[in-house]
């Protein structure tokens, strides 16, 4: 089966550099698969897992937002933040979404109640790929 | 002359110091191949950002954001990049007059200006000479992370769109080499210059242009800023490195011209000895 490159890079640094038999990602109008020889493309992100389909197994990789680029031989995830699913520090996570919940519940202006509700899913959104739940 | 003990005192204290400034030598040294490898790292994102932002001025030309539009200025605002410390040689007092210089030679009155500052030395600067500091960062670490600083630049592009302030610029030392550190200022909203970024690709767009502008221009002048935040961090460590280097060599050289007038001061006594104590044998014959 054919295959395509995946580059994930953030702000610090690339993440993750291989080649998958099809990509998924969550974006803003729905999930999108990816198949080697897609026709180039750009699409934001939603909070979400990517999946990166491989021979014999799927990995998933946490990607809080950005933008995919899609290349006939390459996809580029441009986030700015980004980890693998092996990598997530579950206490971490658990820890952000506490202190999200506890925010959203003090409810201090809508600037920070957003705020608070996008770490509040960035964490959920962590956790589920570390369980691999999605 | 001093009194040999007294030389011998400065003698130790200058040395004690020097190992100190040698020792900072040698971490600043360190901590720079770390920052320029952290700049490396950060180039790819970058470059991929501009590539698909040409791509979209290129390929989609009447897309509009609020983040593109130029509109008169009636506040701006200034985010100077400096240090949380001293030693690090000229590398505050440069970024500091040269956007205090400007700021002058723009402004008349200082409510047409707000500042943004990372670094403790800015934050005093500015705050000393009344200007309004409305972000500061004080504690960013030796070799920052984009979590770090996300919630300042989300706040600085934030209040651009909400129209706080029409402009933004940044003042930061961009890291030439380990010896030569320059002064830059960039206008970083709003973002004029992106039909000369080249850029061969074409692509579709999912859903619109738009769509994709609203999440990649503030993404990317986000990015503008972390990425002066590394350039400034590795320009620190190697201004601190090259500080403690001249402080180093000069304690050498001070402990030289200590140690000559210490051996002067000692020969002096011994032969001051030497004729009292032929004086007193002339004395008792």
């Amino acid at each position: 089966m054919s295959t395509i490159k995946v580059n994930i890079v953030t702000p610090d640094g690339p993440v993750y550099d291989s080649d998958a038999n099809m990509v998924i990602a969550v974006t803003t109008t729905g999930e999108l698969g990816i198949l080697p020889g897609h026709i180039p493309m750009v699409a934001p992100l939603e909070i979400g897992a990517v999946r990166l389909n491989k021979e014999s197994s799927t990995e998933r990789v946490a990607v809080s937002g950005g933008f995919l680029e899609v290349r006939p031989d390459q996809v580029t995830i441009l986030a700015q933040s980004a980890e693998l699913a092996e990598d997530i520090d579950t206490a971490r996570a658990i820890e952000a979404k506490k202190r999200a919940e506890e925010r959203l519940q003090q409810k201090q202006g809508d600037l920070d109640a957003k705020r608070a509700e996008l770490a509040l899913r960035r964490a959920m959104n962590r956790l589920d790929v570390a369980k691999g739940k999605i | 002359m001093a009194s040999l003990r007294e030389i011998q005192s400065r003698i130790n204290s200058t040395k004690k110091t020097s190992q100190i400034t040698k020792a900072m030598h040698m971490v600043s040294a360190s901590k720079l191949s770390k920052a320029e490898l952290n700049a490396k790292s950060f180039n790819p994102y970058m470059e991929k950002i501009q590539e698909v932002i040409g791509a979209i001025a290129a390929g989609a030309p009447d897309a509009t954001h609020p983040m593109l539009e130029s509109r008169p200025v009636k506040k701006t605002a200034y985010l100077v990049i400096t240090s949380d410390r001293g030693l690090v040689g000229a590398y505050n007092s440069h970024v500091l007059k040269a956007a205090l210089g400007k700021i002058r030679e723009r402004h008349t009155s200082k409510d047409e200006v707000v500042i943004i500052s990372i670094g403790r030395n800015g934050v005093d600067f500015f705050n000393k000479l009344g200007y309004n500091v409305i972000q500061s960062v004080i504690g960013v670490s030796d070799h920052p992370t984009f979590a770090e600083i996300k919630d300042v630049t989300r706040e600085a592009v934030g209040k651009f769109i909400d129209g706080e302030y029409d402009e933004l610029y940044m003042y930061y030392n961009h890291f030439v080499s380990a010896i030569s550190q320059e002064v830059t200022e960039k206008k970083v909203l709003p973002l004029t210059d992106l039909s000369s970024m080249n850029s061969t690709a074409s692509y579709e767009f999912e859903p619109s242009a738009e769509a994709i502008l609203e999440v990649l221009l503030p993404q990317y002048a986000e990015s503008l800023m972390y990425g002066a935040l590394l350039d400034g961090k590795a320009s620190e460590h190697a201004s601190s490195m090259t500080a403690m280097k001249a402080a180093t060599d000069n304690a050498k050289e001070l402990i030289d011209d200590l140690t000559l007038s210490f051996n002067r001061a000692r020969q002096a006594a011994i032969t001051q000895e030497i004729t009292e104590i032929v004086g007193g044998v002339a004395a008792l014959e």
